[in-house]
């Protein structure tokens, strides 16, 4: 039994290393400066002299604040697309008995089974053609098509987690269906919406493959980055590591619990 | 006025049918109980009565309005959901007052109608509570208050107290009775529970296999059903059946000798409610082959065999002599014995001035 205690212990401990420790020492590489980055071993705590120099000198790199604005339109973007359209999709999946329901739902995680790197010289050709190139809807509507497989099946498990009978009861106490949807279903689905939405605005923000690729002057922070770190010095690396993570980190945490009903767990 | 008519209605799905050219007729303020095992399709029609489900022929009339193609919103009827379906968003009085606010009535209608089922049903000091807060009879009441807040014409109930524990059940029951009478309400109410539609309801509608095999009120569906099935479902328990050969119109039964409906010949199948059997001398009844007696307070349910190993069950007052094992006599109080034709299982000479059969005794 203590083993068997201790083996489970232990398990958690890998796996929130595995998370912890990369993030630790990106936050310590980029708070630490130039000293940290190249002593070995590394100390445990930040230096004394915590310094936020290497902090203000990336956030002072130009491009960094404009190109971060080209992440929050796209990602807002994606989120609002991934919504609009996954959810009433996920509705159908959750209510309705149509034909080929079930292989729509496989069929769904397939847009997920192309790698971007063969899709990117297609779409670049056809956004250029369509005038989406090197513009934020265009990126926006790209990382649509990674986030929508999750939004779409998170939420059908949402609609399933609502029992029918409440919505019938809805009818029948004098609602129409759009009705019934807006006053009782919607409002219990809502938290997990929630949290769909946030993962499809964190997609879109750490994707940074089809954004290099669909962008030349307009690029969004993750891919701006990787074009211009590439050649600064480790530490400013570092503080670009950190900034990148730190709202998809803050983000995935408030709606970690809206986000179990991905898995089939009811969250409530 | 609100009676229901239910007209020739025919719902399958897919090849499987559910409900086969139903009629049914319930009177306004009538409190009907649609009674079955599962699976036998009442819920199903109490589904296409709300307008939740389409039937595939046939019409359901409200009222002597034709409901068959509206919307359950505008046909005029509560219902109580089988588990419960209150909103869990909502605290208890916007769940009682929420099919008024749909129908547009005032603040002050809906405070009144929902202080007034509140009252009714006891559940005033957790008006303001969530459902998550309340216990399954709670959220019971508040379903029923929910659905009697906005005065519904027609009230259709799916096994409603199916989810409570049995001492619960017995109260919500004479309850319900009580609340009902009192609002003079159209009711169909949906169970497999036979003591409960016996108690509640006015008339019971017993249902098998997407056919309504009777509808009449309790006393007369128990004591004399309209089919084997009828007798085997209702009561508790069952009506014993016993296959017996006919001979020039009489079938012997032990001492025994009974007339047989006219017209009868091979076999028949004989009829008999436990408590409807007594001991007897030997010259005056039939053989009985004791096999178990469970003393249940009230009265001993015998189990044994009869008439070339037929299975009987006997309720006997509980100071009877038994000896398991041992054969004792048994004879049938009068006119208490319904006769069943062994194919169709359908009951022969019913409708004969409520005289089951003609009996005659002798040695």
């Amino acid at each position: 039994m203590t083993l068997r205690r201790a083996v489970f212990i232990a398990g958690i401990v890998v796996l929130c290393a595995w998370t912890l420790v990369p993030i630790y020492l990106i936050g310590l590489g980029a708070v630490g400066g130039r000293t940290v980055v190249n002593s070995w071993p590394k100390p445990f705590l930040p230096p004394a002299d915590l310094s936020f120099a290497t902090m203000r000198e990336f956030l002072d790199i130009a491009g960094v604040w404009s190109s971060a604005l080209y992440s929050v339109e796209a990602a807002v973007l994606c989120m609002a697309f991934s919504i609009l359209l996954g959810v009433p999709a996920g509705y159908a999946l959750a209510r309705f008995v149509f034909a080929g329901a079930t292989a729509y739902r496989l069929l769904v995680l397939l847009t997920r089974a192309f790698p971007v790197a063969i899709l990117a010289l297609p779409l670049t050709v056809g956004f250029i053609r369509l005038g989406l190139y090197d513009t934020p809807l265009g990126v926006s509507l790209m990382h649509t098509a990674l986030a929508l497989p999750f939004a779409v099946l998170v939420s059908a498990s949402l609609f399933q987690a609502v029992p029918r009978e409440l919505e019938e009861a809805a009818w029948v106490f004098g609602c129409s269906p759009p009705g019934a949807f807006l006053r009782v279903v919607l409002p219990l689905a809502l938290p997990g919406i929630a949290a769909t939405a946030i993962f499809a605005f964190v997609i879109s923000w750490n994707e940074v493959f089809a954004a290099s690729v669909l962008t030349v002057r307009h690029k969004t922070l993750t891919a701006y980055l990787l074009s211009v770190l590439s050649e600064s010095p480790l530490h400013v690396q570092f503080a670009g590591g950190l900034v990148l993570i730190i709202p998809s980190v803050l983000f995935i945490f408030l709606v970690r619990k809206g986000l179990f009903s991905m898995w089939g767990i009811a969250n409530r | 006025m609100a009676e229901i008519v239910i007209d020739n209605v025919t719902k399958t799905f897919g090849s499987f049918v559910a409900l086969t050219r139903v009629d049914l007729h319930v009177a306004d303020g009538e409190f009907l109980a649609l009674l079955g095992p599962s699976g036998c399709g009442k819920t199903t029609l109490l589904r296409i009565i709300a307008g939740l489900e389409t039937q595939s022929s046939g019409n359901v009339k409200i009222g002597g309005r034709d409901v068959s193609a509206l919307p359950p919103r505008k046909r005029g009827l509560a219902m109580v959901f089988q588990n419960y379906a209150v909103f869990p968003h909502m605290t208890v009085r916007e769940n009682v007052g929420f099919g008024l606010r749909m129908g547009g009535a005032d603040a002050a209608r809906i405070e009144r109608q929902t202080a007034r089922v509140a009252a009714l049903l006891h559940i005033e000091p957790n008006l303001d509570r969530y459902p998550a807060q309340l216990s399954g009879g709670q959220r019971q009441r508040v379903a029923v208050a929910r659905a009697l807040a906005i005065e519904p014409a027609v009230l259709l109930m799916d096994e409603p107290l199916s989810n409570l524990d049995a001492l619960l059940r017995l109260e919500m029951r004479a309850e319900l009775k009580s609340v009902l009478r009192e609002a003079g309400t159209t009711t169909i109410y949906v169970t497999h529970d036979q003591t409960e539609a016996m108690g509640l309801a006015d008339r019971i509608a017993v249902l098998h296999a997407g056919r309504i095999q009777q509808v009449g009120p309790p006393a007369e569906v128990y004591a004399s059903p309209a089919t084997t099935f009828v007798g085997g479902f209702v009561g508790s328990p069952p009506m014993n059946f016993l296959t017996l050969p006919v001979e020039n119109g009489r079938v012997r039964l032990g001492a025994l000798t009974l007339m047989s409906p006219r017209g009868s010949e091979g076999q028949i199948v004989l009829g008999i409610r436990p408590e409807d059997l007594a001991p007897a001398e030997a010259a005056e009844g039939f053989a009985f082959t004791l096999r178990v007696a469970e003393p249940l307070g009230s009265h001993i349910m015998l189990t044994g065999d009869t008439a070339g190993g037929q299975r009987l069950r006997v309720m006997v007052p509980p100071e009877t002599p038994v000896h398991v094992g041992a054969t004792m006599h048994l004879r049938p109080r009068r006119g208490r014995m319904v006769w069943m034709d062994p194919a169709s299982g359908a009951a022969i000479g019913r409708r004969e001035a409520g005289n089951l059969g003609t009996e005659a005794a002798g040695s």
